[in-house]
This record gives structure tokens, sequence and C-alpha cells, in this order.
């Protein structure tokens, strides 16, 4: 699993820019320095899922929740598949100590380690998508809790439910910051029919003339 | 007979898991399992019969997840009556057995993670986590408990509070395990040897590893563990390693497997053995029915002297340890000041600085007559382990600020000092003893320093014998043969030495010294220290508290390591200068062609220098060098300048000039973040240069305004904020920064007590925006005046102005800007 530099450079506001050969530098090292730092690890389960898809309720063996957006991307699912994902601790303290004396390098290590998270969580994706087709399900598109109205609180009941903390040392903080910082949940739909299988989600956001957004 | 007798008899066995016998008994996922201890007593009873009954000693009450974080005070499931009823019903399964059997059970309180992460990190606070655990541990000990079992720990700090917890507040046998990943690592970077040393220094009866693998992956790890831990080692494994199969946990060995592997564990040393995740009564019983009869192995004291940090050990041994004496006000006047100023910036990066030229522990002395030393102290502690991972050496003469500091330190660390008199060791060797660590002992006590080595000695002897008093062995403790200036007294080296020699080969002891004084008052005083330090090396030295800044003294030390065959095939050495003589080479190869080509180095120096200044003419290296981001050359560019010309002519000419083009072209979006801070970073340290001038000459730079800024409560992301301090410095401004997870009041009383015109606050999330709009509220009633930004990905221009901020800042530099208008610019 490799840090892609065109999303490192994408989350720095880069848009397609080229950076300058001491950028280039600074984010190849910062990209060595975090992937060496880091150490991923997941867990998941799954639970079955109820949806109505008229006023948006979800009733799952995990969470119960009221959500259109949710709803609508589980739509003909009756499975989910909950996921948490961290980078670990480590890279957090690296943000800390270049926070306090090198913060070009805290930014950039901010970037490069929110690619990586980003991209383990593609690849848990690719290979639960192969796993599960073997079985017949069809996985939708990964939705955390925070995207639309998909709300944050039901952070405790996943994290709880999967008992992240203790298999992967991913803890709430009172106001439902997952920490380690570098940490992403997320529900994946199962379906028994083909739909709608992007991967990501930046594309189809509304927020057009966001600086991050994916060209 | 107490559960330690037992264990002095015959392999003591634990149960195995409950969460899982739960879940087939109808416990949904997220369902809080200490509440069965009320809701279905009888099922708990059952399991833990069954337990009993397969041949197990110890009973885990079912409380791993209890504490008041997750139930609360009242209502039908307060953290009183949950584990009031687990414990009851431990007891009723062992009446049952007893009674039947006649088989005494032991009823072991379980203590497992809280669940949230530890400060700095987390926002759990240290203390709190010890009160979280207090609370269980009261309950458990008026409940009956025999012992205590703090489990699944995969964080040194909060396995630190857990004990704490439970010594603090039982006089129970408490028993910790902890969790390691395949790596060998705690999920916080902990290592075997350091979670032992950590325990052991804490007192701990018995240490293992439980959770996270099978006993098949955990060989390693229970060997490297039983040849360190000098106490009984307790190892309780999962059922092997799980998956998932048709949306229930499955492991992948069956019990006999499982037993087979604890069968040779047992053999190797274990003395206490039982199950985690995925383990039955079919498990403990199969491991009962092989290991029962085999012989304990006796425990062996492990005579290492070891200090660690959250992550790393230190061993002081054979190969000497340099401890790095940087941080130390004595003779400094800009640390001083820092401290005096509560600037930890300044001592953490005296604290890189240490890391960097080859410290492996570093001195923490903060001892000033004007300072609270006792808070000062615990904060340098506190800021020092959360970004270095090096071991600290605690150092002062003031016992609360020393027991303060230990208390909060994450490991194991070392002790700057005890000596020879016994009010000192009255009051230094019970923290010893509670915290754990390694204590540096001078040889001297109530009538001086002894003249001699043999008087040293003797003092070393006392000291050892009144440790030992407190259960504190010789191996925990490095006798200081005491360095004094051969300027006043030219035996002084000499005496020292044979001190090292007689510790060394009549006690068997380890060493340390602050080795520089040897030469106090005499000219060029690293000549004497380098050859002293290698002396001192020959002669035992196991520590020596040194400047790692010095390159005489490292090159001395890395010299000694080769000699002495402590570098294999002289690898460290060769790394550290292999590079150094190939430039040397070079250099005289390039003077050699100089010289043939019939051209003077002297001539060609000035004919580049004339270049140079010809290049300034058009756009000065300052400049350029901070536009660039090229710090060093920033650095370089302003010492030259400043032969020349004025600082302020610099500040206003160059720097000022440079800073703004980059930030025009971050506003326009040709230059971009990284470069923007890579230039603050460049103009920074220009303007520590010019800093340093003024201050020599008498002048001061003046300050554009002082402001504060915070990222508010709950929000704990502070890069953001971070950035904004960078750039605001840069231009000027004196930031005084709260850190993240500010209270409101904090903000407010900072500001009314500071006087201040502006304050900035961030915040991140959506969640922690209602506290930013309360710091708001605060702000404007108790200090009307003052001017408020805010800033933060989850903010607008629109949200900014709902919840009552003067100005929205969409980054960094509309920061700058807002704070040049409050104040006049």
């Amino acid at each position: 699993m490799e840090i892609r530099k065109r999303e490192v450079l994408r989350y720095l506001g880069y848009r397609g820019n080229a950076p300058d050969e001491r950028t280039e530098q600074l984010v190849d090292s910062c990209m060595e320095e975090v992937q060496r730092t880091a150490s991923p690890v997941h867990v998941y389960r799954v639970f079955p899922v109820t949806v109505e898809s008229a006023d948006g309720m979800i009733q799952s063996g995990c969470f119960t929740t009221e959500s259109r957006n949710l709803a609508k991307n589980l739509k003909d699912c009756e499975q989910i598949l909950v996921f948490a994902a961290t980078l670990g601790v480590g890279i957090d303290r690296l943000l800390a100590k270049y926070s306090r004396f090198q913060m070009s390098r805290a930014v950039v290590m901010q970037a490069a380690s929110a690619a990586l998270i980003e991209e383990y969580c593609n690849t848990l994706n690719e290979q639960w998508k192969r796993k599960f087709l073997e079985e017949g399900w069809y996985l939708r598109p990964r939705f955390s809790p925070g995207y639309g109205d998909f709300a944050l609180e039901n952070q405790r009941e996943i994290l709880q439910a999967l008992d992240a903390a203790k298999w992967a040392g991913i803890t709430l903080t009172d106001s439902l910051l997952m920490m380690p910082s570098k940490s992403v949940s997320a529900v994946i739909g199962m379906s028994r029919k083909p739909g709608n299988c992007v991967l990501d989600g930046c594309e189809v956001c509304k927020k057009t003339d966001c600086l991050y957004r994916r060209n | 007979m107490g559960i330690l007798e037992l264990l002095q008899k015959k392999i003591v066995f634990f149960d195995g898991g409950m969460g899982s016998l739960l879940q087939a008994e109808g416990l949904g996922p997220g369902e809080l399992p200490e509440t069965w201890n009320i809701l279905h007593p009888d099922v708990i009873i059952n399991i833990q019969e069954a337990y009993l009954t397969a041949g197990c000693d110890v009973l885990t009450t079912n409380t791993f997840g209890a504490n008041r974080l997750k139930y609360g005070a009242d209502g039908e499931f307060s953290l009183e009556k949950v584990v009031a009823a687990a414990i009851a019903n431990a007891k009723e399964a062992v009446r049952r057995v007893e009674e039947k059997t006649g088989r005494r059970g032991y009823v072991a309180l379980d203590l497992g993670p809280t669940g949230k992460l530890l400060k700095p990190m987390g926002d759990l606070a240290f203390e709190d986590a010890v009160s979280l655990y207090s609370e269980v541990v009261e309950i458990g000990v008026r409940e009956g408990a025999d012992l205590i079992l703090i489990e699944t720990m995969s964080d040194s700090y909060e396995l630190k509070a857990a004990v704490l917890g439970a010594k603090e507040h039982s006089d129970l046998p408490v028993f910790a395990t902890v969790t390691f990943d395949s790596k060998g690592k705690m999920l916080t970077g902990g290592t075997v040897k350091s979670v032992v040393a950590l325990l052991e220094g804490l007192g701990v009866d018995v240490l293992g590893v439980n959770c996270g693998q099978g006993p098949l992956q955990m060989k390693e790890i229970v060997t490297e563990m039983l040849a360190e831990a000098s106490v009984p080692v307790l190892v309780n494994p999962n059922a092997g390693l799980p998956r998932s199969e048709h949306g229930k946990t499955v492991y992948d060995i069956d019990s006999d497997t499982f037993a087979e592997a604890m069968r040779e564990f047992v053999a190797m040393g274990i003395r206490a053995a039982g199950g985690c995740c995925g383990t039955t009564p079919e498990h403990i019983g199969k491991l009962t029915a092989l290991c029962a009869d085999m012989p304990p192995i006796p425990v062996t004291k492990k005579e290492k002297t070891i200090v660690t940090s959250y992550a790393q050990c230190v061993e002081i041994g054979k190969d000497p340890v340099i401890i790095g004496e940087r941080i130390n006000p004595t003779g400094k006047p800009k640390l001083k000041q820092a401290l005096r100023d509560h600037n930890l910036d300044y001592i953490l990066q005296e604290g890189v600085n240490e890391q960097e030229h080859g410290a492996h522990i570093l001195d923490v002395n903060v001892g000033l007559p004007e300072i609270d030393e006792v808070a000062v102290m615990q904060e340098a502690v506190e800021a020092l382990q959360s970004v270095l991972d090096l071991p600290l050496q605690i150092d002062t003469s003031d016992p609360k600020a020393m027991e303060h500091a230990m208390r909060v330190y994450n490991g194991k660390p070392m002790v700057n000092s005890v000596n020879g008199k016994q009010e000192v060791m009255n009051q230094v060797f019970p923290l010893v003893k509670k915290y754990g660590g390694v204590v540096v002992a001078l040889a001297l006590d109530e009538d001086g320093i002894p003249k001699t080595a043999e008087g040293r000695i003797a003092v070393a002897k006392k000291i050892y014998a009144e440790a030992a008093k407190y259960g504190i062995s010789k191996k925990d403790i490095v006798i200081d043969g005491l360095c004094m200036t051969i300027s006043s007294d030219e035996q002084g080296a000499v005496t020292t030495l044979k001190t090292l020699r007689g510790v060394r080969d009549e006690l068997g002891g380890k060493t340390i010294l602050g080795v520089s004084n040897i030469s106090f008052g005499l000219p060029m005083r690293e000549y004497v220290n380098a050859s002293f330090f290698t002396l001192a090396l020959q002669d035992g030295l196991s520590a020596a508290i040194i400047n790692p800044n010095s390159e005489a003294m490292m090159q001395a030390y890395y010299s000694y390591r080769a000699l002495a065959g402590l570098d294999e095939h002289c690898q460290t050495y060769i790394s550290m200068y292999a590079a150094q003589a190939a430039a040397l080479k070079a250099a005289k190869e390039a003077e050699k062609q100089r010289r043939s080509s019939g051209q003077s180095s002297t001539a060609r120096a000035d004919g580049s220098r004339q270049q140079g200044e010809r290049e300034e003419a058009a756009k000065s290296p300052l400049f350029e060098s901070v536009v660039r981001g090229l710090k060093e050359k920033a650095v370089q560019s302003t010492k030259e300048g400043l032969r020349e010309q004025e600082a302020l002519e610099i500040v206003n000419e160059e720097l000022i000039p440079a800073l703004n083009e980059v930030g025009k072209g971050f506003e326009a979006g040709t230059v971009f973040l990284p470069q923007l801070l890579m230039s603050a970073e460049a103009a920074k340290a220009a303007f520590e240069v010019i800093k340093d001038a003024m201050e020599s000459a008498g002048g001061a730079q003046e300050k554009q305004g002082r402001i504060i800024l915070a990222t508010v409560k709950g929000d704990i992301h502070d890069i953001g904020k971070n950035i904004v301090k960078v750039l605001l410095e840069n231009y000027s401004f004196e930031v005084l920064d709260l850190g993240k997870d500010v209270p409101p009041e904090v903000v407010v009383e900072t500001a009314v007590r500071e006087n201040i015109r502006l304050v900035g606050l961030s915040a991140l999330m959506t969640t922690t925006v209602p506290s930013m709009e309360e710091t708001i509220r605060q702000l404007r009633k108790a200090a009307p005046d003052v001017k408020i930004m805010v800033g933060g990905a989850v903010l607008t221009k629109e949200y900014a102005d709902t919840i009552g901020a003067d100005q929205y800042c969409k980054d960094a530099m509309a920061s700058v800007k807002y704070a040049q208008s409050v104040f006049g610019e």
C-alpha cells in the first residue's frame, strides 16, 4: 500500500499545479516518514439492516438512525458491513512533534497521512468487494458518520459494536472525534442486486468549488 | 491461603473468555456486557461455575468495561451496582464449586481499558484515568475481591494509571497483563522490555500478556517476557486468530492445540495460565488437565538496570549511556528566561537537538529560585514526553517536584538524585518504591563528600543497604562517584576514577558522572573533559551526563566504544565519521588542485564574494532565501547582512518584503501552503538571529501586539491554529498560545489578566463550534473590548457571524491581515 503523491498534493490545495523542487523534496520525505510510522489496523463486522426509504429510518444490528442520504445509499441492501480503520497513534505523535518544530512538515504529513488512510480504506474496500462477490453480495460505496445527514452521534454505537477501542485502539473524544486522528469509520451496504459501486465520494459531492476537489 | 502463596506452590489457572460465551447466550453487539451481572446473573454464574469445574483457580469478574464513563452514579446500572453484582456472581460460583468439591476459587476484580485515549493525544487526563480505576477498585475491595487483574492494556500510560488506581486504593495483589500486536508492540509503542520495566517499577505482583493473538503467535513475546521479568508471568491468549464466518467470530485452533501450546509456555517458566477471547471451559479444562501437575519453574531476579519512555528502553550496563545535560538553567540565561516565560518550545528544541546529537536519556532540571518548580517540572516532563521518545532523568532536589514528575511520567524514569543523607533517603526512596525508577545516588552524606574513594564506596554501600529496606534493589541505583574539578584538587580525577573501579569491581554496581565538572576553572575545558571521559569509560563508567552537542565528547564516546569492542565491525564509528573523512579529503584535493593551477585560494574567495555582492544588488540573498524557504541560507545571509546593515533595516527592507511577496503569492494561488510555511520558518530563523543581535546590543525587538490563540474546548486538532501562530509570529505579533481543548474560562481569564486586544479561536468540528460560541459569549461579557477572529474547517463567514465573531479568517494570511488592522498598522 503506497501513498499517492497526487492525492497528497490535492490535500495541500495544489489543484493540479506542480510543486516546486523544494516542496517536492519535502513531500517525498514526509511520505516516507508517514509510511514508516503508520501501523494500519482495522476491524469490521457484518450486520443485518432494514431501510425505510420513505422516512430514512435505518435499523441495523449495529445502530438505529434516521438518515435520508444513507438510506438512499443503502437501497436494496439487506446487510451492512461496518468497519473502522486507523493508522495508529504514532502518526499523531509525529504531527504533534512537527507542529512544534516545523510547521511546513506537519502540514505535509497531515496531507500524506490523510492520503494514506484513504488508500488503506480503498484497499480494504477492494478486498471486501471481491470477497463478498464470491458469496453473491454487491457492495455499495462506503458512507461515514458525518456525511450528509448521517449523524456523527452514530459513532458511539458503531465503535462500541465493533469493539474498536479494544481491537484497533480507536477511541472517541467527548466531542465525537476519533483518536487516533487518522481513523475512518464507515458503513458499506451489501445487496443481492448489482448497483452503484463507485468507490469514492469526492466526485459526487455538490460543493464543486471545493479547494480540495479531485479533478 | 492467599493467591500469592498459591503461586509459590503450583501453576495457577485463570478462566477463559466471557464475551463470546455471552454472545452465544444472546448478548447483542454494542450491548454492555456488564449489565448482564444484574440482568442475567444466572448466565454469568453458570459460565463461571463451568470454568471452576474445568479446573481454574481464579475467576475474573465480568467488569472489563465497567467505569464511570459507561455506568453513571445513579440508575439501574450504576457503577456501584454493576461491580457489586459482578463480584457477588463470581463469589456465588466459587461457593457452589467449593461446596461440591471443597476446592477454593479466587475472585479477581477485572479492570480493562477505559475506552478513551489519554492526553495529550486524547482527551482523558491522566489523573482522571487514575480516579476512574480507583472508583472500581474501592467497590471491588469492599465487596471482597481477592486480587486485581488489570488486562488487555495497550497503552503504557493508561496501564500506569490503572496500577496506581489499584495500589493506592487497595492492598490486594495486583496482576497486570498487556496486549501486543503481531510486531510485538503495544498500540502506543511499548515493547515487552519497556512494559516489564514499567510494571516491575510500579510493584505489580504478577505481569504478563493477554488477548491480541493466539498462543502460537505469542511464543516470541512469552520467551522475551520470561527473560526480562523478575516476577511470575501470567499468559492468557485468545483461542487462536479470529476470523469472521457467516457473521460469527471463530478462532483458528482447537482446544487441544491451545492446551498443548500453553503446556510449552508452562515448561518455559510461566507461572499462571488461562485464556482470553474465544476460549471456553473446554479450553481451560484441557489446559489444566495437561499442566496441573507440572512443577513450577522458579522465578529468577534479572539484574538489569532499565529506564524507559512510553516506547523506548535504555539499559544501563556494559555499553555506556549518554545523558544529555542541556535542559538545565545553570549558566544558561536563555533557558532561564524560557522557564520564567513557560516557553516549553525552547526546552523541547533543546531536547530534540540532544537527541539528534546522540543522547540516550535527557536530564531535565528546571530549578530556578523564582519559579514554581513543582509546576514547571511537571509541565516540562509532560511536554517532552509528548514529542520525544527518549527516557527522561528527573533532576531536582525538591521532593515534591520529584514526586509530581514521577507520577505523570509515562514510563520508568531515571531520578537525579538521592545521597547518603538519612533525611534525603527518607524522602526519595519511598517515591522510587511507589513509582519505580532508576535513581542516581551521590556518594556523599551528612559528613560531606568523602575525600577518598574508600570513603565514597562506604557511602555507596550505606545507600544500597538503606534502599534494600524499601525493597529497592541494587540494579535500580546508579552511584555517582562525584566529579570534583582538578583545578582545586589535583587528585580529584584520580579519586573519582578509583571510586568508579571500586563500585564496579567490589560492589558490582553501576556508575554515573557529571563529566564536565572535572575541568571547572580551566581553559579549553573540552580537552580535559574528553580525556577524562575516556579514562572514566575505561574504569567502568556506565552513564555519562554530558553535553551531546560537544563534538569532542561524542568523539571520545564513539572511539571508546570502538576500542572496547562494543561497536561491532566499528559500524557506528564508521557511520559517524566516514562522511567527515571523505569531505576532508575532498577539500584537500580541491586545495591541491587550486595550488597547482597557480591560483591562490584567498584570491578566489575574494572574487566570489565580489560576485555575491553584485547579485545582492539585484535581489538580496536574504530576500531570496526567505521567498524560497531556505532556512540555513536565511540564517547565514542575516548574519552576513548584520555586519554591514542595521537590524531594523534588514527587517524592513528584506524580511518583511519577502514575507509580503510570499503572502501575496499565497493569496493569488501561486504559492501553496507548504511553501508559505517553509518561508515562514526561514524568516523565523532569520528573526532569531536579528533578535540575538539586538539583545546583545542592548535593544529589543518591538512587538506589534499580543494575541491569544486557542483551539476551543473539545477540539484536539490544533494544526490550523499552529499554522496561524507561525505566521503571526513572523509579523512580530506576540502569541499567547493556550493550546488545544481549552475551556472558555481559561481564554477569558487570560484575556482579562493579560489585557489582550485580540483573540483567535479555532474549531475543526461541527460538534465543537458550540464551545467556540460559548467562549465568545463569555469573552463578550468579561472583556467587551476584545476583538475575536475565528477559523477552522467547518466555519464559514455566515457561521462566524451567527456565533458572534468579529472576523472570519479563511486562512492564516487572513488572520495576519486582520491582526494588522486591529493593531492599526
